[in-house]
C-alpha cells in the first residue's frame, strides 16, 4: 500500500530525531538541515543510511544531496555563485526541491538552505511512487 | 606501535559481522585511577573498543583499501560496570556500507548480560575529501601494521572454532 505524504513525514521527522538528536517539534517542513538542524557532512550519510532503511529504497548519494559535487566544479561556480550552467544542473539534479529563491542570488554558501526537511519528503515520495 | 585495544576475534563474517573479545585486567594503570578503590572500565574504552572491532571489519571488507575514520557516535548506553577480571565480547554488525561511509550496530556483553549498546559510523575519507588532501599512504592499515593480521589470523583462515575446541578440552 502507498504511503501517505503525512505519514512519509512522520517517518523522516523519526529519521532526523534520531540522526541528529533534535526534537520533533524542531523538524518543520521548512527546517533546514544544516542551518536550523545542525546537520554536518557525515549526518548527511547517517540520514541516507536511515532513509534506506526506514522506506526500503536504495539511495545514490548525490542523488538526494547533489551540492557537493556541483561546488568542486569551477563550470558551475564563479566568484562563490552558480553560474547559469551549475543553476541548470542543479535543477536537473534536485527536482525534488524548490529553488526559486535561491535562483536570485544564487551565493554556494546559501546551497545549504536548499536541502530542508520538505525537499527530503519529496525525494522519498517520487522514490516511492516510483519504485 | 599501534594501540590495539582489543585481544582477539572469535567470529569474523567478511563484510557482515564480526565478534571480538577484551580482557580487562588491573594492570591497565587507568583503572587505579578510575575510580580510587572503585576500579571500572572508563565508557570512552568500551567506545574504544567497539570501534576497533567495527572498524577492522569495514576496514576488511573493503579488503584494507580505504581509511577508515570513526566518523560519529550514533548511539552508546550504558547498562552496567565492567571490572577488573571481566572478559567482554564485543559484536559489531555492518548495517549500511556504501563507497563512502559505513554505519554498525555494535553490544558489548559479559557472559549474558548486556552492557551497552553502541552504534557508530565511519567514513571512507579518501571519498569524502571535502577538498582537504590527506597523506596518500594508508596511515589507518598501513601494511607495516601485521598486529591485525595476528588478530584475524585465526577468524580468517576459519581456524577459530578449533582453536576453542582444544582450550575446551
Amino acid at each position: 500500500m502507498a504511503m501517505s505524504r503525512d505519514e512519509i513525514m512522520q517517518q523522516v521527522q523519526e529519521v532526523l530525531v534520531d540522526a541528529l538528536g533534535v526534537d520533533d517539534d524542531e523538524v518543520t517542513a521548512q527546517a533546514t538541515l544544516m542551518g536550523d538542524l545542525g546537520a554536518e557532512s557525515i549526518d548527511f550519510l547517517d540520514i541516507v543510511f536511515r532513509l534506506e532503511k526506514a522506506f526500503g529504497i536504495k539511495i545514490p548519494r548525490e542523488e538526494l544531496f547533489p551540492a557537493e559535487n556541483l561546488m568542486n566544479d569551477s563550470e558551475f561556480v564563479h566568484n562563490g555563485k552558480l553560474t547559469e550552467k551549475g543553476l541548470a544542473e542543479l535543477r536537473e539534479k534536485m527536482p525534488h526541491t524548490d529553488i526559486t529563491a535561491f535562483e536570485s542570488d544564487p551565493d554556494i554558501n546559501k546551497l545549504g538552505d536548499l536541502f530542508t526537511v520538505n525537499a527530503i519528503v519529496n525525494y522519498v515520495e517520487g522514490k516511492l511512487e516510483a519504485a | 606501535m599501534r594501540w590495539i585495544w582489543i585481544d582477539k576475534f572469535v567470529e569474523f563474517q567478511s563484510g557482515r559481522h564480526a565478534v571480538a573479545i577484551k580482557n580487562v585486567t588491573l594492570a591497565e594503570e587507568h583503572l587505579h585511577d578510575h575510580f580510587p578503590g572503585f576500579p571500572v572500565m572508563p565508557e570512552s574504552l568500551m567506545i574504544e573498543a567497539m570501534a576497533q572491532t567495527s572498524g577492522i571489519l569495514v576496514g576488511e571488507a573493503k579488503k584494507f583499501q580505504e581509511k577508515v575514520i570513526l566518523a560519529k557516535i550514533k548511539k552508546a548506553v550504558f547498562f552496567d560496570y565492567v571490572k577488573p577480571g571481566d572478559t567482554i565480547k564485543l559484536d559489531a554488525k555492518i548495517e549500511s556500507i556504501a563507497q563512502e561511509a559505513a554505519s554498525i550496530s555494535g553490544k558489548i556483553t559479559r557472559a549474558d548480560k548486556l552492557i551497552a549498546e553502541i552504534d557508530l559510523m565511519f567514513s571512507h575519507i579518501d571519498q569524502n575529501l571535502g577538498g582537504k588532501e590527506f597523506p596518500q599512504e594508508n596511515f589507518v592499515f598501513d601494511t607495516g601494521t601485521s598486529v591485525f593480521e595476528s588478530l584475524l589470523r585465526d577468524v580468517l583462515s576459519g581456524s577459530a572454532g578449533a582453536a576453542d575446541s582444544e582450550q575446551d578440552r
